[in-house]
């Protein structure tokens, strides 16, 4: 790979050896990658926390440890000095307020606190959840960003028309620290262009018909661009959220292209600048049908846990829920958990929307989802969720069964204790 | 012919496929085939290297000390932070055969610190079955499968 003379005595220690570290990670994986060069970057989302039980081992020798085992893949323990490119914190395993109610231990979320606390003053700003684009980090168009959290690279890329490839925990701490990601795929104009063109043949307008049509396409075209066309309705930011969420969870995809929506495609021409169209599929009732029975692997109805906010709510989406709940209690045979990041959770609680979920017995949860921290109120068997996402990983990382349904079935079966929700 | 296929003195059948070194090293092993991408966090559990995502072929199945033999990587970017606790778990796959290059694989396959190849010669989830005995030199980019003898069809 061919490197500045900057990158070059980053990598031979002559800027420290946490650099040297993190260039040698890159230049392993530019070279894995069969990329010839770097890109500068200032827009890192990584995962710095030490909030899981299998990082307790290395978090004994200290955060440097963590940050050069995990975060660098060095076997030599660093010193970590300041983040050289602007940093944020993803979604973490703990939410620093309601650790107890997520069932997680003291020492662990000391541990967090304290990660937190270390890597906080070397300047990763914790805004700790899965959409840093809800929370002030938009990146601008043509932008070369390091992000991880498939759905937030697959908005990044489609909504924003800024440029990132799937990073991992190790590269976004060595892009962290050098301001460098190899320059492959997402990065490069040619890489961006539409290869299947998707025909939406029925209405696709609300949430959960955005998730279902997001999870439907990836199964099928797995990592490449879809290019959408046909009955989509004008989307919001909740609905783009949910459908490339569940999109980068059944599949692949980092990008996709609707027409006169998305930045890079004012029209089908521009969505595929040039490209051979791969195959055209079409996306009717049928197609929506094999989506929704994917999804629900459930078979009883009783509901013991509802999961809303995968990818963490906008504060319109605990607002709509707050307004399901007011003056309503939920079922004493079930707990509802509504995610949302902890900068929005101010607003909710300015607003009063935390204090109408929790009267009615949910519980407004930051920094943190079931699927990551893996834990759920106890003795949980089923779920609900308004989540393709969740839906699909609750049940294969903790043996739940999963229902899938729009927030109005999860609310209803947060009220009732029964999962009554189906295709209409 | 893109492929040497020699008789192998204790019986078994030799193919040779040719590709491009994504991590270097050499390792053997029994293959672990399959035709679905594979998720890390949410798709393994890293504690003994299973497949655990609902309808996948090799749901249940650990590549623990196996060629894992597999289309690509999908899903979470948590891929290589859960194939890197793989290694650090002592579960991680001897070695990796994939065809299709993404950002999560690469890296994922750096920090395994596992051999690993692509871009072979031919489709290595055509040519190889679990079970096959396959020597791995990543450095030269050649991967050697020793077909386990099958019983004959009645």
């Amino acid at each position: 790979m061919k490197l500045t003379d900057q990158e070059k005595s980053m990598l031979q220690g002559e800027q420290g050896r946490a650099k040297a570290r993190a260039m040698d990670l890159l230049v392993r994986y530019g070279e894995a990658l069969g990329a010839e060069r770097l890109v500068e970057t200032n827009n890192v989302a990584g995962a710095f926390n030490a909030s899981t039980p299998s990082v307790r081992e290395l978090a004994k020798k200290g955060f440097d440890a963590v940050y050069s085992e995990l975060n660098l893949d060095s076997p030599e323990i660093v010193e970590v000095p300041h983040m050289v490119a602007n940093t944020c914190q993803l979604i973490t395993g703990i939410d620093n307020e309601r650790w107890r109610i997520q069932g997680i231990s003291e020492d662990l979320a000391d541990q967090q606190k304290q990660a937190e606390a270390y890597f906080g003053r070397r300047g990763i700003n914790m805004f700790a959840t899965c959409t840093p684009y809800q929370v002030g980090n938009v990146p601008v168009k043509g932008e070369h960003c390091a992000w991880m959290e498939s759905s937030a690279v697959v908005y990044c890329n489609s909504v924003l028309g800024a440029r990132t490839n799937t990073e991992g925990k190790e590269s976004t701490g060595a892009a962290a620290l050098t301001g460098r990601i190899p320059y492959w795929g997402y990065h490069v104009t040619e890489n961006r262009r539409g290869t299947h063109l998707v025909e939406v043949e029925l209405d696709v307008d609300d949430i959960m018909d955005w998730g279902l049509l997001g999870y439907y396409l990836g199964e099928i075209v797995d990592d490449e661009i879809p290019v959408l066309t046909g009955r989509c309705h004008q989307p919001s930011l909740i609905k783009l959220k949910h459908f490339g969420a569940a999109a980068a969870s059944s599949g692949g995809v980092e990008m996709y292209h609707i027409p006169e929506v998305t930045p890079e495609a004012r029209s089908i021409e521009e969505a595929f600048g040039g490209n051979a169209i791969k195959d055209t599929l079409q996306y009717g009732a049928a197609e929506r049908r094999i989506a929704y029975e994917n999804l629900n692997c459930a078979t009883d109805r009783k509901v013991d846990f509802v999961m809303l906010g995968c990818p963490h709510n906008s504060i319109d989406q605990v607002s709509l829920i707050a307004s399901l709940l007011e003056g309503r209690k939920i079922s004493l045979n079930t707990q509802l958990w509504v995610h949302t990041p902890r900068a929005l959770r101010e607003v909710a609680d300015r607003n009063g929307y935390t204090s109408i979920i929790g009267e009615a017995g949910g519980v407004v949860m930051s920094d943190t989802c079931p699927a990551i921290s893996r834990h759920m109120p106890r003795g949980t068997k089923v779920v609900a969720t308004d989540s393709a996402k969740q839906a699909h990983y609750l049940p294969a990382i903790t043996g739940v069964s999963a229902w899938f349904g729009s927030v109005r079935d999860c609310i209803e079966a947060a009220l009732t204790g029964r999962w009554n929700g189906g295709l209409a | 012919m893109s492929a040497d296929r020699v008789g192998h003195a204790d019986g078994a059948t030799k193919i040779v496929l040719r590709g491009r070194k994504v991590v270097g090293g050499c390792a053997e092993g029994e293959a672990i085939v399959t035709q679905d991408t594979i998720s890390g966090w949410g798709g393994i559990n890293e504690r003994d290297g299973t497949i655990i995502e609902r309808r996948h072929e090799l749901r249940g199945r650990s590549f623990k000390d196996k060629i894992l033999v597999f289309p690509g990587a999908k899903g979470s970017s948590g891929w290589s932070a859960y194939f890197h606790m793989t290694r650090l778990n002592g579960v991680a796959p001897r070695a990796m055969i994939f065809n299709k290059m993404t950002t999560k694989i690469a890296l994922g396959a750096v920090v395994t610190r596992a051999p690993a190849i692509t871009d072979l010669d031919r489709d290595p989830l055509l040519v190889i079955e679990t079970g096959d005995w396959v020597k791995v030199d990543a450095d030269n980019g050649v991967v050697e499968i020793f077909k386990r003898p099958r019983e004959a069809p009645v």
